[in-house]
């Protein structure tokens, strides 16, 4: 038997495999699916201290291999998804991340301690870039001491472990990765999407009504695993891996990359079933390539 | 109930200037299917799949009919496919027109370019249930004309076209005051269409379809909101509607 048991600060995970923030909403409308206990974990839809109505539309575009989108933020606030969303996720059996946002520290630390009241979350994902919302978010991601200082405030906010998603929209993810395992992140998850334009002829305007979004899909596979190779070698917290994954195969190479877990996210549009159909796949894929557990797979594919 | 379904392709052929008509097969789909509702259809390996309206419903055959025209990419790889392949789709997705929305005697369709298609399946269920249909049909010109002897089988049926170059020459709304007294109106189309068409019928009841770009279809990712009229809140196109009360949200 083939063991996709993985252990992560604050995440007994039965399988490695989770949708990613923001491509699953919180859960209602692929739990008509499948049982969504079945997954490893579900993460959340980015939260916010107050109701956000994001950008306006269009909000999402085609490109090759890959989609751009600038949805904003948009959520019903962290009180509203504490009251009506966290009891929907927690009747099944499966970890609940929250994904949390904000434009202020103080946002931030709202967030935090709205989540560690209740009872039912598992772990904390820092949204620090978001690259989809001008005031404040992407700073805190693309700035080593900003990050750190969020991540630090966030920790103080929470007993819940905080894992720090990176932004690829950097010179250097390896400098801010040690900046915020510095601070205290338990651990990392990269990448968010990596910022895109496209322009439409027609009309000669950006298609994207916020001008730009965030590219995400099979397109941003390489840039993902380059990065968690490259911060695997320089940080000893655990990475889930996210970025274009569409099968096992796909899986198997994030975690030789390094990554201990990963996210799913736009491939959830294409096919519903993704996450449960890679969760059937996994085992047989390990072992074709001689694999006993998840565990083992993990920075094997890193040469010294 | 959404489920994904392999549709299998019964005829595609072309029914006006880039404009495609295809029938698929599906038990659960045909059974479940309303008026309003549409399929969100994965096209080759395209990152996103596509959502076209449901056209017609034959539920003894478990036939879905679907129009679409070639606007892109996407659509014009649809219209390669050949009867006997199958298709890959959601469905049946959104909320369509509900039956206690349902008018007792005349209705009036209006629908604009490719925004004809959902209004027809619509036509055909509320005439079997009695009630009147009069239809307004605008396009481009007359190479874009579709579906008007079927809507002349559910009623009068007054065609429109920008140039003038088959039937009336205008828009939609140029041709309202020919149309007789109606209890309700259904309407699709372009937004400057509904933009118009709402502001001339203001205060008669009505219902509009509506269209955004789409991710996930099922209404998890966000894209396709828009803002209530009373300005406190959002609908989801591809979950709340396509289907909405005029007065109910801003386009
Ligand atoms: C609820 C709904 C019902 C629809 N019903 C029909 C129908 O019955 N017949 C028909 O011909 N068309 C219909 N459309 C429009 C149809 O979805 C687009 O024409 C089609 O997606 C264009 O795809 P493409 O690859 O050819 O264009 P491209 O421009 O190459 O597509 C790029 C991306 O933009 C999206 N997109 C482009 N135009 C539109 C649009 N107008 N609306 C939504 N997404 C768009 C595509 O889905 C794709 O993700 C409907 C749209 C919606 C939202
Ligand atoms: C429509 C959409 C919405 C997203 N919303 C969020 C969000 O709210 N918070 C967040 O941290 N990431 C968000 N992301 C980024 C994804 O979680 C993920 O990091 C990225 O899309 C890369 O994975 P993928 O290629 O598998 O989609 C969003 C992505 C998409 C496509
Ligand atoms: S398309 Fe995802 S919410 Fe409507």
């Amino acid at each position: 038997m083939t063991d996709l048991a993985i252990e992560l600060p604050g995440l007994s995970l039965k399988n490695p495999i989770m949708p990613a923030s923001g491509c699953f909403g919180f859960g209602r409308e692929y739990s008509e699916f499948y049982d969504l206990s079945k997954l490893g974990a579900v993460i959340m839809k980015a939260a916010t201290g107050s109701e956000r109505f994001g950008n306006p539309t269009p909000r999402v575009a085609e490109t090759a291999s890959g989609m751009l989108n600038a949805i904003g933020l948009q959520n019903p606030g962290v009180n509203k998804i504490i009251e009506s969303e966290v009891p929907f996720l927690s009747q099944f059996d499966t970890n609940i991340i929250a994904n949390i946002a904000g434009s202020t520290l103080e946002e931030y630390e709202e967030v935090a301690r709205a989540f560690n009241k209740t009872d039912k979350v598992h772990a904390l994902e820092l949204n620090i870039s978001c690259p989809n919302v001008k005031d404040g978010g992407i700073q805190f991601g693309t700035n080593p001491s900003m990050a750190a200082r969020v991540t630090e405030a966030v920790k103080k906010a929470s007993n819940l472990p905080v894992y720090v998603k990176l932004s690829p929209n950097v010179t250097d993810i390896m400098q801010m990765a040690k900046a915020v395992e510095a601070a205290g992140a338990d651990g990392l998850s990269m990448i968010n999407t990596i910022t895109g334009m496209q322009i439409h002829l027609p009309s000669r305007r950006p298609l994207i009504a916020n001008k730009t979004g965030g590219l995400s899909g099979p397109a941003i596979k390489p840039v993902a695993i380059r990065m968690i190779y490259e911060v695997r070698q320089q940080v000893n917290i655990p990475i889930i891996g996210m970025g274009g994954i569409q099968n096992a195969e796909d899986v198997l190479e994030f975690l030789l990359a390094g990554a201990s877990a990963v996210a799913v996210g736009t491939a959830n549009f294409q096919n519903p079933f993704i996450c449960s159909e890679i969760i059937d796949e996994l085992p047989s894929v390990l072992s074709n390539y001689d694999f006993n557990s998840v565990q083992e797979a993990v920075g094997k594919g890193i040469i010294s | 109930m959404i489920k994904k379904e392999q549709m299998k392709i019964v005829s595609s052929r072309a029914i006006a200037k880039d404009t495609y008509e295809m029938v698929l097969e599906n038990h659960f789909i045909s059974e479940k299917a309303v008026p309003g509702q549409f399929l969100h259809i994965q096209i080759g390996t395209h990152t996103l799949r596509r959502p076209i309206s449901i056209a017609n419903c034959n539920k003894e055959r478990n036939e879905i009919t679907i129009l679409f025209k070639i606007n892109g990419v996407g659509t014009s790889e649809l219209a390669t496919y050949q009867a006997g392949e199958f298709l890959d789709v959601l469905g049946p997705l959104g909320n369509g027109f509900k039956a206690e929305d349902e008018p007792q005697s005349t209705i009036l369709l209006v629908g604009g370019g490719i925004g004809v298609p959902p209004l027809y399946y619509l036509g055909k269920t509320l005439k079997e249930k009695g009630i009147n249909i009069v239809s307004i049909l605008g396009f481009q010109q007359k190479e874009n004309v579709f579906y008007e002897q079927q809507f002349q089988g559910l009623g009068e049926t007054i065609i429109v076209t920008d140039n003038g170059s088959y039937g009336y020459k205008g828009y939609v709304t140029d041709v309202l005051d020919q149309v007789g007294l109606f209890d309700c109106y259904y309407s699709c189309g372009p937004i400057p269409m509904l933009k118009a068409l709402t502001t001339k019928l203001e205060g008669k009841r009505g219902f509009i379809s509506l269209e955004e770009r789409m991710g996930c279809g099922v209404g998890a990712c966000f894209a396709c909101v828009l803002p209530t009229k009373d300005g406190t809140g959002y609908r989801k196109i591809c979950k709340d509607g396509p289907v909405f009360h005029a007065e109910e949200v801003t386009i």
